[in-house]
């Protein structure tokens, strides 16, 4: 047996095996196989333009969504936001501020064992919606609340 | 590397509750420092949840996530004794895992 064979064996013993782990990691979170960080969608401003970007077709406003916040935010920088949602199959929770620089803050995916309840800090830039967008089954529901905020937690 | 999370995991009746206190900046790029030059964003884009080495929750994050970052959510499942592993990365490719054992 020549050297160079040896090495062009192990090469593909090791291609091989990684090809292994790729496909074992797939196969254990078949519901989250998460694209790259969606750059287009968190530099999006507005409700409508992030909608279109993520493929949101006409989300509805549902009291099976809440959002939990207190309504007014002395310091924007940080605010305690809740989103639960009570809706079957929900698989995604996502928080957005429509009057954010940028209006999409954070999307959770989530595994067929979690609770569909998230609770997170967001900054506000100013007085306003904060939307808790959920996906189940295809679909978009929608809960929003109002939060003023008496100092911006985005400005210098 | 980052610096450390604390991870703090518990189970009643049945439910797992993990709550995550991150350390990062969160630079959203918009800030001016004292001299009135913008501050570079810097923030964490994904965030892991796995429990037993099992991935439970995936997130992307923005800019407008709080300055070290919190979080709480819940698994069903899970007992005392399990690891709950937490890993972020962040805009500048950076990565950080933490766990922690369900109580």
């Amino acid at each position: 047996m020549n050297p160079g064979h040896q090495a062009t064996r192990r090469g593909f013993l090791r291609l091989t095996g990684l090809l292994g782990l790729a496909t074992s990691a797939l196969a254990l979170a078949p519901r989250l196989a998460l694209a790259a960080w969606n750059k287009s969608a968190f530099e999006t401003k507005g409700l409508a333009d992030v909608y279109k970007t993520l493929g949101v077709v006409s989300p509805v406003a549902s009291g099976d969504v809440q959002i939990n916040a207190s309504d007014i935010a002395e310091n924007g920088a940080v605010v305690p936001v809740e989103a639960i949602s009570k809706i079957p199959n929900t698989t995604q929770i996502s928080f957005l501020i429509e009057k954010n620089p940028t209006t999409l803050t954070a999307q959770f995916d989530l595994g067929p064992d979690m609770l569909p309840e998230i609770s997170t800090r967001v900054k506000m830039a100013e007085t306003s919606n904060v939307i808790a967008l959920v996906k189940a089954d295809g679909k978009f529901y929608t809960a929003s609340k109002e939060i003023k905020v008496t100092l911006g937690g985005c400005g210098g | 590397m980052g610096l450390p999370m604390k991870i703090r995991a518990t189970n009643k009746d049945g439910v797992t509750e993990i709550k995550v206190l991150m350390n990062h900046v969160m630079e959203t790029g918009l800030r001016k420092d004292a001299s009135g030059q913008l501050v570079p964003a810097l923030f964490i884009t994904e965030v892991t949840a796995k429990l037993n080495d099992k991935v439970v929750m995936q997130a992307q994050w923005g800019q407008a996530v709080a300055r070290n970052p919190y979080l709480a959510f819940k698994v069903k499942g899970g007992k005392s004794g399990d690891k709950v592993s937490i890993s972020w990365k962040d805009s500048s490719g950076d990565t950080r895992t933490d766990e922690a054992t369900v109580s």
